[in-house]
C-alpha cells in the first residue's frame, strides 16, 4: 500500500515538476509570471495529440513535435510581446499582464478549432501493459513520466553548469547588466530560454494528457496554480526547486489522500503552502536573495 | 416622457447588472490601486473580496443582520486577515511578493472549499437575499473615491508615492515603512471585502470559483489597464474590461480572441494605461 | 554628539570595517576622507541603520542606535544624503521635500478627509517651511519643477533639502560635490557652512580635498577599513601615513563600495 502510494506520488509530482521547471525557468531568468505558461502546455498536448491522429506518428516522435511546436510558440510569445517589454524597461507585473492576454488568445483560438470537449488519445498509442510486482501496479506512462522527467532534470542541471550557454544564463539571472558587460548575448540568451520554457511546458502537456487521459482547451489553469505552489515551496526562480517543489506537492497531495480523505488534497498543500509562506516566505529550498527590482 | 420612462425601464431591466457590475469592478480595481501606488505588486484582492462576500452574506443569511451592518462585516473580515499575513508576506519584494499572495488566494480558495458546514464548500452559497441597490453601488463608490482622493493628497499619499519610488530613501524621511504598506494593504483588502458583499448581494449565489486565481488577475488587469498614475485609472480600466467582452458580442466565437488581442495590445502600445494625462496633453498639443 | 565604538563590519568573509571608532563633536562641520573603497559608505550605512554592524556599538547622544529601523534613527535626528542620488523623480521639488516633513506634519483621519483647519494649517506649515529650506540651497525658484529635470548639482541640493526637512541635528552628506563643477562647488561650500551656523552638526564624506579641507574642523582619513588618523585638516594633510595612503593607493578596490 505505501509502496503504491510512493509511486503514485512520485508520477504526479514528477508532471508537477516538469510543468514547473519551465514556469521557474522563465520566472528565475526573465523574471516574468508567465500566465501564458498553461496555455502553451495546453498546446503541446494538442499538438502531440495531432501528430499522433493526423499524421499517425509514434508517440516519441509526437512528444517530440510538441517539444518543438510549443517551444515555437514560446519563441514568438517573446519575440512579439516580452521582448518589446524588456527593451522599454516596463515594471513586474506588466509582462505578466501580457501573458494573460496571450493565454486567452492561445485558449480560446483553441477552443474555436477544436471544441470545447475533452479529446482523448487513440487506445495503444502508449503500451497498455503494467508492471506488477509484490503488489505494485506501475503502467508504462508512469515510467515514462517519471524516467523522462529525472533525465531532463539532469540534463539541465548539467547543461546549466557545464556548457558556456549555462554559464551565460546563470550569469544573466544574476544580473542581466552584469552580463551584457561581459558580451554576452543577453536577448539571444533570454529567446533562447523562452523557447525552452515552453518546450518543456508543451512536453509536460503531453505527460499529463497521457497520465489522465484528457486533453481539453483549458487544461493548463489548474496546472498554472500548481505551479505556482510548486515555485513557492520550492524556492522561487530554482531549477532545482521545481523539481523538490514538484515531488513535494505530489506526494503531499498523494498522501493527504491516501491517509486524510479525497477533499483534503488541495487542503493539506496549499495549507503546507500558507505556513511556508508565513515562516519562510521566499519557499522551503529558496535562498532568501532577492531579484532587484 | 412616459416613452422615455417605459425605455429606461427595459433599458434598465436588461442592463442593470451589468452596471452595477461596472460600479463593483471599479471598487475591486481602486482595491488593488492602493498597495501598487505603495510599489506593493500584491495580488491577494480576489481573496480578500471572496472573504468579503461570505462574511457579509453569512451575516445576513445566519444572524439576520441589516445590510449596512453586513457590509461592515464584509470589510472588518479581510481587514484582519490582511492584517495578521500582512507582516510576514510583506517582508517580500517585487514579483516574490506577487507569487507570495496569489499562493494566499488559492489557499483562501480551498479553505472555503472544505469548510462545508459554513460556506457550503463547492455548491457555494445560494439564495443571499438582493439587497444591494444601484445607489448602495454608486454611493460606495462615490465614498471610496473621495476618501483615497483625499488620501493621495495626504502626507500618507506622499509616503506612498515615496515607498514606490524608492524604500530606502523613503525611511530614512523618517516614514514606517512596514505601517505605511500594512495600513495600504489593509485598506485595500477592506475595499475588495465591500465590493464583495454588495456583489454577493447582488448576484444571490457565489461560490469558490469566483475568488480565484482568475478574478485576481482580472482585478489587478483592470487598474494596470487603465493605468495606475492616478485614481482615475483604475475606475477606467474596471469599465473597459467589463464593457469590453459585452461590446464584442457581435464577434461571436472571435469575441475571446479579439478580447485578448486588446489586452496585449493596451499593454505593448500604452505603457502607462489608458488614463494617461502626459499623453492626452501631448496629443493636444500642450506642453507642461 | 555621535560616537562609533570599536565598530566593525564584514560582509561574507570580507572585513570592511575594521575597529573603527569615530567622536562627531556637536555643532562641529567633520569630514571623513579615504581612498574608494575604505568603507567610507558603509559608515553612514551603518549609522543610518539600513545595515547592521558585526560588532560594535554606535550612540547618537547617549541613545544605542543598535537595532533601531531607519525611520527610527531619522526620527531621533539623523539625516543623510546618498552618494549616487536618490531623489523621488517623478514628483516636485516641493513635494520631494514635503516628504521629509511626513514626521512633522500632525493631523487626525476626519481633520484629512474633510480638510478641517487643522488640515489646513498643518500642510500649509509643512509647505512654507519646505520652500525655505529649498530657499537654503538656492531653489526656492524652482519648487513646482519635477526633479528629474533637474541638473546633477541641483539634484544633490535637493537631497540635502530634503534631509533637512527631517528637522535633524546631525545631517551626513555622502559626497555632496561629486559631479559637481568648481562654481557649483564654491557656492555648494557657503551653503553648507550657512546651515552649520544655523545649528546643525555635519559629517561629510568627500573625495574634494579643498572642499574637505577648506570646510572642516576635524577629518577622519579611512583606509582599508581603519581609521589612520583623526586631527585638524592641516594636521592630517602633513601626516604621513595619510600621504602614504593616497600615494599608495590601490585602483583595483574601486569599485567595491557602493551605497
Amino acid at each position: 500500500m505505501l509502496a503504491q502510494q510512493l509511486v503514485n506520488a512520485l508520477s504526479l509530482g514528477s508532471v508537477y515538476a516538469l510543468f514547473a521547471l519551465g514556469f521557474t525557468l522563465i520566472f528565475g531568468v526573465l523574471g516574468v509570471i508567465n500566465l501564458a505558461h498553461g496555455a502553451v502546455f495546453m498546446v503541446g498536448a494538442y499538438a502531440a495529440l495531432q501528430a499522433v491522429v493526423l499524421a499517425g506518428l509514434p508517440i516519441w516522435a509526437a512528444l517530440i513535435v510538441a517539444f518543438l511546436v510549443s517551444g515555437l510558440f514560446g519563441l514568438v510569445i517573446d519575440i512579439l510581446v516580452l521582448s518589446p517589454l524588456r527593451k522599454r524597461h516596463a515594471p513586474h507585473l506588466i509582462p505578466m499582464i501580457a501573458t494573460i492576454g496571450v493565454a486567452i488568445v492561445l485558449n480560446s483560438a483553441v477552443q474555436g478549432i477544436f471544441g470545447a470537449d475533452n479529446l482523448r488519445f487513440p487506445p495503444g498509442v502508449v503500451p497498455d501493459e503494467a508492471i506488477e510486482a509484490g503488489g505494485l501496479h506501475i503502467t508504462a506512462v508512469e515510467i515514462g513520466i517519471i524516467l523522462l522527467t529525472f533525465a531532463i532534470m539532469v540534463l539541465l542541471l548539467l547543461g546549466l553548469r557545464r556548457t558556456s550557454i549555462g554559464k551565460a544564463l546563470r550569469a544573466v539571472a544574476e544580473s542581466p547588466k552584469a552580463a551584457a558587460l561581459l558580451g554576452i548575448d543577453v536577448e539571444g540568451l533570454l529567446r533562447k530560454t523562452s523557447f525552452l520554457a515552453a518546450a518543456l511546458g508543451g512536453a509536460a502537456g503531453v505527460m499529463i494528457s497521457l497520465y489522465s487521459n484528457a486533453v481539453y482547451p483549458l487544461m493548463g489553469q489548474p496546472m498554472l496554480h500548481k505551479g505556482i505552489a510548486v515555485i513557492i515551496l520550492g524556492g522561487m526562480g530554482d531549477i532545482r526547486g521545481a523539481l523538490i517543489g514538484g515531488l513535494f506537492l505530489g506526494f503531499a497531495e498523494v498522501f493527504a489522500v491516501a491517509y486524510i480523505g479525497s477533499t483534503m488534497r488541495d487542503a493539506v498543500a496549499f495549507g503546507l503552502l500558507f505556513l511556508i509562506l508565513l515562516v519562510r516566505p521566499t519557499g522551503l529550498f529558496g535562498k532568501a536573495s532577492e531579484r532587484k527590482a | 416622457m412616459d416613452a422615455f420612462l417605459l425605455w429606461f425601464d427595459e433599458f434598465w431591466a436588461v442592463y442593470s447588472n451589468l452596471i452595477l457590475t461596472l460600479g463593483i469592478n471599479a471598487l475591486l480595481a481602486l482595491s488593488i490601486w492602493l498597495t501598487l501606488a505603495c510599489g506593493l505588486l500584491a495580488l491577494a484582492n480576489a481573496a480578500f473580496m471572496g472573504i468579503g462576500a461570505y462574511a457579509g452574506a453569512l451575516a445576513t443569511m445566519n444572524y439576520d443582520s441589516p445590510f449596512a451592518l453586513s457590509l461592515v462585516v464584509a470589510m472588518a473580515a479581510p481587514s484582519l486577515v490582511a492584517l495578521a499575513i500582512g507582516v510576514p508576506v510583506l517582508r517580500l519584494g517585487g514579483v516574490y511578493l506577487a507569487m507570495a499572495t496569489l499562493g494566499f488566494g488559492e489557499v483562501v480558495r480551498v479553505v472555503i472549499l472544505n469548510t462545508e458546514s459554513i460556506t457550503g464548500g463547492a455548491l457555494g452559497l445560494n439564495g443571499i437575499p438582493q439587497q444591494t441597490q444601484w445607489w448602495h453601488v454608486a454611493l460606495a463608490l462615490a465614498i471610496v473615491v473621495f476618501m483615497l482622493a483625499r488620501l493621495h493628497r495626504s502626507k500618507t499619499g506622499r509616503a506612498f508615492e515615496a515607498i514606490k519610488v524608492d524604500e530606502t530613501a523613503a525611511g530614512l524621511m523618517g516614514i514606517d515603512l512596514r505601517a505605511h504598506k500594512l495600513l495600504a494593504f489593509v485598506l485595500g483588502a477592506a475595499i475588495a471585502g465591500l465590493a464583495g458583499a454588495l456583489n454577493a448581494h447582488l448576484t444571490f449565489f457565489i461560490g469558490p470559483q469566483e475568488y480565484g486565481f482568475d478574478r485576481g488577475v482580472e482585478i489587478l488587469t483592470m487598474a494596470i489597464l487603465g493605468g495606475i498614475g492616478s485614481l482615475i485609472g483604475p475606475v477606467i480600466g474596471a469599465f473597459f474590461l467589463t464593457l469590453l467582452p459585452e461590446l464584442l458580442r457581435g464577434l461571436a466565437d472571435f469575441r475571446l480572441i479579439v478580447n485578448g488581442l486588446i489586452l496585449v495590445s493596451v499593454v505593448l502600445f500604452l505603457p502607462n494605461g489608458l488614463w494617461d494625462p502626459a499623453r492626452i496633453r501631448n496629443w493636444f498639443g500642450a506642453r507642461r | 554628539m555621535l560616537e562609533l565604538a570599536s565598530i566593525s563590519k564584514s560582509f561574507g568573509g570580507l572585513k570592511v570595517l575594521d575597529h573603527v571608532s569615530l567622536k562627531v563633536p556637536q555643532g562641529a562641520i567633520f569630514g571623513l576622507i579615504g581612498p574608494n573603497g575604505a568603507g567610507k559608505t558603509t559608515v553612514f550605512n551603518l549609522i543610518t541603520g539600513l545595515i547592521p554592524p558585526t560588532s560594535g556599538t554606535i550612540t547618537f547622544d547617549g541613545t544605542d542606535l543598535a537595532g533601531l529601523a531607519p525611520h527610527r534613527i531619522t526620527r531621533l535626528g539623523i539625516a543623510r544624503t546618498f552618494q549616487n542620488i536618490r531623489i523621488f523623480n517623478e514628483m516636485s521639488l516641493l513635494e520631494n521635500v514635503l516628504v521629509g516633513r511626513h514626521r512633522h506634519i500632525n493631523y487626525g483621519v476626519a481633520e484629512m478627509l474633510f480638510s478641517l483647519p487643522r488640515y489646513r494649517a498643518q500642510e500649509e506649515a509643512a509647505r512654507a517651511r519646505a520652500l525655505e529650506l529649498l530657499g537654503w540651497v538656492g531653489l526656492a525658484g524652482k519648487a513646482g519643477e519635477i526633479a528629474d529635470t533637474l541638473s546633477y548639482g541641483e539634484q544633490r541640493r535637493l537631497e540635502i533639502a530634503r534631509a533637512l526637512a527631517t528637522e535633524p541635528r546631525l545631517l551626513l552628506l555622502d559626497e555632496p560635490v561629486a559631479g559637481m563643477n568648481p562654481a557649483e562647488k564654491t557656492e555648494l561650500m557657503s551653503a553648507v557652512r550657512a546651515i552649520n551656523a544655523r545649528g546643525y552638526t555635519i559629517f561629510l564624506i568627500e573625495h574634494d580635498m579643498r572642499f574637505v579641507m577648506g570646510l572642516c574642523e576635524r577629518v577622519a582619513v579611512l583606509n582599508f577599513g581603519r581609521i589612520i588618523t583623526c586631527d585638524k585638516p592641516e594636521a592630517v594633510r602633513n601626516n604621513h601615513d595619510v600621504i602614504e595612503a593616497y600615494l599608495g593607493r590601490d585602483d583595483e578596490a574601486d569599485t567595491r563600495e557602493t551605497a
